[in-house]
């Protein structure tokens, strides 16, 4: 620092000569503005606004110049730093920014790299396409009813209008427990479930029985030994066959589209009366292949109907077997395949895909059909 | 039933523009199921004529082959003949069971064959062989012959067209006739359905019967219950080597059977026309009178197909003083059996029980033609007709004659009566009948209907339909006359549902977390090989080994069924991995069946089905049933949180097996209690029972690693089995709401050293009991075992987080707590706090 300076001779202190003020905020106002990065502005706030700046060094030689030039030089270094500062501050706004949007463009990720730690897992279709036919129905004012499996004679076929020497009974396959004798069965359909229901609640009944059953055919594309049903069942006052129809009309469009209609055949069941067999307009050609021998169709072998299950009204003796007076009540029953029901819904070709367990059948259908 | 439409039409006078398929749409529209309509003789395109041998010359070629070159007459299709050779064709023919002068069929150049058949003249055997004659085979009429097809000299004449003189294309509508429909399997069953669908007149082809006083046969009938009727007429002076017409055997064949001689023909064929079956013996080989009884222990029979069978005390048995000549309405015996040089022969037409019937048939393993129609029901006014018909077409196919006299042995025929309100049908139907409209339907069907005072009427069913008993049935038959496509559609007004029980919504909750948590839901069979306990490593005097046994199993080899779930889940990840599957997690819920004894097979109780049984009669039927419990298993195998790009992976591990219970037991709202066990087929040292409360609801951990070897599984298998029924609450548990304060949490962390035995479970129990109110949560954070601890002891720490529900924790407060906390784990468990 220099001796104070009693004579007026600003020229003197070298440093505060406003050209000498000037080029020291050109320069600094240059490095400023040619810093790029947060790191260069810090050396160049260091170099031209710190402590040993030329300008905080021209400042204090202010204190060298006589007191009538002090006033006059003070405020030309003030100005200088003033603008020097806002430069700096400018620019380090300016960095800050363009620091920040660099970093989050260098963070990016690839997001389409799997993120599949965990397995994924699924809901067997057969079950979820049971409890959707079951919500279904639920919705209609059913409940579910349930019954065992391994089941007694009497349950499976007795009750059912089907006593031990009924052709009826030649038509499904049973497995007998133990021996033929033993009165005990796997039971050939989910209709046991529904004599268990007449007989432990009383009308109006409106059930569905969706189940495991069993009957003695081979593996193959389209059998199974073990297989699920869904049955309903309905005793009320005034029931009818319309009843029926209505009610399969809706649970079809329910399954397969609106303006999927059923059809009722004659048929026969010892377990209802009258008994009908249950066709579904086919859902691939909807009936426009048949007699049309140009766009024959796979599905119904140009039919336009196939073969979805059973129905009819209760055979009375059922109803007397279960304890309920047949002149005050009637009611009806029908019962499908689920496996067939699913095969129809999601094209399922081969029912060997439904009981083998391959995780890559079940998968794709996620939680619910 | 395979029903020929030229037949149909003799029967019924269908519109000559009525085609098989409109047949077969009403006839599907009533209720007789019409599975195809086969159009037989479609593929044959002519020219096919009658042709007639005249000559032939047999020829030895140099191939071994004898060949007969022959000159055919076939009429208006002759070639001019020159020196020695008469107009005709001249056609190589292999075959040799032929003569000069017979008639045959001839596929002209043009005509084509079954199958795309074509046939052209070509030169062969080093003549021009200007046709072919044709084999059964050859025009897919049937395959009963060798050789070509040499006709009845009757059917026509040369040059005539053969498909119509032969009958050889006609409609066949293929029946699946219901178990309620016996009378279907007739011609004349199928007409009147027909005629009834149709509203059109019926030809009925049974003929009224003159009364013949006389005896044909002896008979005596023992059991009268089981054979009301039993009728015999017989012929004598049968021509034997004449066989059946072409229009008979034409008929057989286009039916499905095969014509034999014309006395089974005949039997067959009348049996076909009016659905009663008959049986045909040769008189010379009866001995005695004819008895129908029941059989006797130790008899046996030699049916006609040459099988020596022991019959039992249940079996209806035709019988003369030689023993048993047949089970009766299944299949006749051998001894008098006719042949083809009969020529005196007895027609038995009878009317059996037809559950007796069934019985024998369903026992010896014969569905044959005549029980599957006793089985069924047949027309008890049907005997006589049937044996005179059969008798007729003997003596004037066959030249036999009748022989006087006819055995009737016969209850009178009541037919059944049901009182019936005909507003019935409209109530069950839901549409609104006329009682005219009710009647007529009834009629049409050949019910006789009579009113009985206001209201009611007394309807007498025909004959043939014994499956006519009530009310039910009736209404069935004016549904199906007037057609289920009238019906309208309407939905009934339910009551209001209350929805899923709580155990079926716990179900499927416990579905979904297990999927959630990224397992695959699978549905196994149930059947079981023994050989899967030992290979399960179960104590021979283990309860799983107490199986079912199914009397008629698919497969030998798995007579059970399960006692568990897992051998199944085992084979389906075996299948997952052999499929090139890696990491793979299955879960299945279902049944397992559980018997508490072997059963020792009483007489099953089969109460009464004409009214409720009672309380103590439906105890005894669910005493028959084993406990079937519902469970619910996981499998797993390979990693159970992936190796990928960001890091390393970590393998399924028994803990994935108890967090898998826990994952259920969170979807039924229970806490599960993970306890150290030793239980196969799980690995002794790494294997938790599971309980709920005292109740022990299951196990999980790693499988035992003989268990993984035996199965086929991947090394560190691991899998969890619960039973849901007993960890479910059946009622649903309201929780109560938690209070939460909102002042500050403490968190200590602390390390405790115990022997290594120690469950770490009670070493938490014990902080939180010693620390009491003020402990919010005690977690096990890490477990160390090493020298720094000391040989046969862990260290394990806990991280506890304390909080007031009032105020500030303060830090005598918190040491306090923690003092007291460990204390009490010292106490309990002889833990130290680790320096």
């Amino acid at each position: 620092m220099s001796a104070p300076n009693s004579s007026f001779d600003p020229v003197e202190v070298t440093a505060l000569h406003p050209d000498e003020v000037q080029r020291a905020v050109d320069e600094a106002l240059a490095a400023i503005s040619a810093t790029s990065t947060l790191d260069e502005l810090k050396q160049v706030r260091l170099a031209h606004a710190g402590d040993r700046s030329p300008l905080s060094l021209a400042n204090r030689e202010i204190g060298a110049l006589p007191p009538q030039a002090r006033a006059e030089a003070g405020q030309r270094i003030g100005r200088a730093r003033g603008l020097v500062k806002t430069a700096l501050e400018e620019r380090q706004a300016t960095l800050h920014d363009e620091r920040d949007a660099r970093v989050l463009v260098e963070e990016r990720v690839d997001v389409t790299q799997p993120w599949d730690v965990r397995p994924r897992g699924a809901r067997h279709p057969l079950t979820t396409l049971q409890e959707r036919i079951a919500d279904l129905f639920i919705g209609m004012g059913y409940e579910v009813a349930e019954g065992p499996e391994v089941e007694a004679e009497w349950f499976n076929f007795d009750a059912l209008n089907m006593p031990p020497a009924h052709p009826a009974r030649e038509m499904t396959d049973t497995f007998f427990i133990g021996s033929p004798d033993s009165g005990v069965v796997l039971r050939t359909h989910t209709s046991p479930v529904q004599v268990r229901t007449m007989l432990t609640s009383s009308p109006p009944i409106y059930v569905i029985c969706p189940g495991r059953t069993f009957r003695t055919d081979e593996l193959d594309a389209t059998h199974t030994p073990v297989f699920s049903q869904v049955e309903g069942l309905v005793i009320d006052r005034g029931i009818t066959m319309a009843h029926l129809k209505g009610t399969l009309d809706h649970f079809a469009a329910a399954m397969f589209g609106e303006g999927i209609g059923t059809r009722l055949r004659p048929s026969y069941f010892p377990f209802t009366e009258p008994s009908a067999e249950l066709d579904l307009r086919c859902f691939v050609c909807r009936g426009e292949s048949v007699g049309n021998a140009d766009r024959p169709c796979r599905t119904c072998s140009s039919e336009g109907w196939i073969e979805w299950g059973g129905c009819g009204m209760v055979n009375p003796k059922v109803l007397v077997a279960c304890g309920i007076d047949p002149d005050e009540y009637s009611g009806f029953a029908f019962g499908m395949g689920i496996e067939r029901t699913l095969m129809f819904r999601h094209g399922v070709e081969d029912m060997r895909d439904m009981v083998e367990g391959d995780v890559r059948f079940t998968l794709p259908f996620g939680w619910e059909v | 039933m395979r029903v020929p439409l030229s037949w149909l039409r003799d029967l019924v006078e269908l519109p000559a523009d009525v085609m098989a398929r409109d047949v077969a749409e009403r006839l599907i529209a009533v209720g007789l199921e019409v599975e195809t309509v086969d159009h037989v003789g479609a593929d044959l395109v002519g020219p096919l004529v009658l042709g007639r041998v005249l000559t032939f010359v047999e020829e030895e070629h140099s191939n071994g082959k004898t060949v007969r070159w022959c000159r055919v007459d076939v009429g208006e299709h002759n070639e001019r003949g020159s020196a020695g050779v008469p107009d005709g064709r001249g056609i190589v023919c292999g075959a040799r069971n032929f003569f000069e002068g017979d008639l045959v069929v001839v596929a002209l150049p043009g005509a084509v064959l079954p199958g795309g058949f074509a046939i052209s003249a070509r030169k062969t055997y080093g003549h021009v062989s200007d046709g072919m004659i044709c084999s059964p085979s050859e025009l897919a009429t049937g395959d009963e012959h060798d050789g070509i097809w040499v006709l009845p000299g009757d059917v026509g004449t040369p040059g005539q067209d053969a498909v119509l003189a032969l009958g050889l294309r006609d409609d066949v509508l293929d029946i699946a006739v219901t178990p309620d429909r016996g009378y279907a399997l007739s011609m004349r069953g199928v007409a009147r359905e027909c005629a009834a669908a149709f509203d059109l007149p019926f030809n009925d082809p049974v003929q009224e019967v003159t009364e013949d006083a006389d005896e044909s046969w002896p008979v005596e009938v023992v059991d009268s219950q089981a054979c009301d009727r039993f009728v015999l007429r017989s012929v004598s002076g049968l021509k034997p080597t004449v066989g059946a017409p072409h229009w008979m055997q034409q008929r057989l064949r286009l039916a499905g059977l095969r014509p034999i001689s014309l006395a089974v023909d005949i039997t067959n064929y009348v049996m076909l026309e009016l659905g009663q079956p008959l049986h045909a013996y040769d008189r010379t080989r009866l001995s005695g009178p004819i008895v129908v009884r029941r059989s006797t222990p130790g008899e046996k029979v030699r049916t006609l197909d040459d099988v020596l069978r022991d019959v039992v005390a249940d079996d209806l048995l035709i019988t003369d003083d030689s023993g048993p000549i047949g089970i009766a309405g299944v299949m006749g015996g051998s001894s008098t059996e006719i042949d083809r040089d009969s020529t005196d022969i007895v027609i038995e037409a009878a009317h059996f029980d037809a559950s007796t019937i069934a019985r024998s048939a369903r026992r010896h393993k014969l569905p044959s033609e005549a029980s599957r129609r006793f089985a069924r029901g047949v027309d008890p006014t049907l005997q006589e007709a049937a044996a005179e018909r059969a008798a007729s077409l003997l003596s004037e196919l066959g030249g036999a004659s009748v022989d006087p006299g006819r055995t009737v042995v016969a209850q009178p025929v009541v037919p059944t009566t049901v009182r019936f309100h005909p507003q019935a049908a409209s109530r069950l139907v839901g549409v609104r009948f006329s009682d005219e409209t009710v009647v007529s339907y009834l009629e049409r069907i050949g019910c006789e209907v009579a009113p009985v005072g206001e209201d009611m009427v007394d309807v007498v069913v025909p004959t043939w339909r014994p499956d006519l008993t009530a009310s039910a049935d009736l209404v069935e038959e004016v549904a199906r006359l007037h057609g289920y496509q009238h019906i309208p559609s309407s939905l009934p007004e339910a009551p209001v549902s209350s929805g899923l029980t709580h155990a079926q919504r716990l179900r499927r909750r416990c579905g979904m977390a297990l999927a959630g948590a990224g397992y695959v839901e699978v549905q196994t069979y149930p059947f079981l090989s023994p050989a899967v306990h030992d290979a399960l490593g179960l104590d021979n005097d283990d309860d799983r080994r107490r199986a079912l046994v199914l009397a008629n199993p698919l497969s030998d080899e798995e007579p059970q069924l399960r006692t568990s779930l897992l051998p199944g889940l085992f084979s389906t990840m075996r299948r997952n991995i052999g499929r090139g599957a890696e990491d793979v997690a299955l879960f299945e819920m279902g049944h397992v069946y559980r018997p508490d004894r072997v059963n020792e097979e009483p007489d099953p109780p089969r109460p009464v089905v004409d009214r409720r049984p009672t309380s103590d009669e439906l105890n005894a039927l669910n005493a028959l049933l084993p406990r079937q419990p519902l469970r619910v298993a996981v499998v797993l195998a390979g990693d159970r949180e992936r190796s990928g790009w960001w890091g390393q992976g970590r393998e399924a591990s028994w803990g994935d097996a108890v967090e898998a219970a826990r994952i259920v037991a969170e979807a039924c709202g229970v806490d599960l209690r993970p306890v150290a066990d030793q239980h196969a087929p799980w690995h002794p040292g790494r294997c938790a029972a599971l309980w709920s409360g005292d109740t022990l609801v299951g196990h999980a951990g790693e499988l035992h690693p003989q268990v993984v070897t035996v199965f086929g599984l991947a090394e560190r298998t691991v899998a969890m089995e619960l039973d849901l029924e007993l960890l479910a609450p059946t009622d649903e548990v309201r929780t109560v709401a938690p209070v939460l304060s909102t002042q500050p949490v403490a968190k200590e962390d602390l390390a405790l050293v115990v022997d290594a035995e120690v469950p770490s479970a009670d070493v938490a129990a014990a902080l939180v009991r010693g620390g009491g109110a003020l402990v919010e949560s005690v977690r096990l954070f890490d477990v160390y075992a090493g020298e720094q601890v000391g040989v046969g002891k862990r260290s394990l720490a806990f991280a506890l987080r304390l909080r007031a529900p009032d105020h500030t924790l303060t830090a005598d407060e918190v040491a306090a707590v923690r003092a007291e906390a460990v204390a009490e784990a010292g106490r309990a468990t002889g833990a130290t706090l680790r320096t």
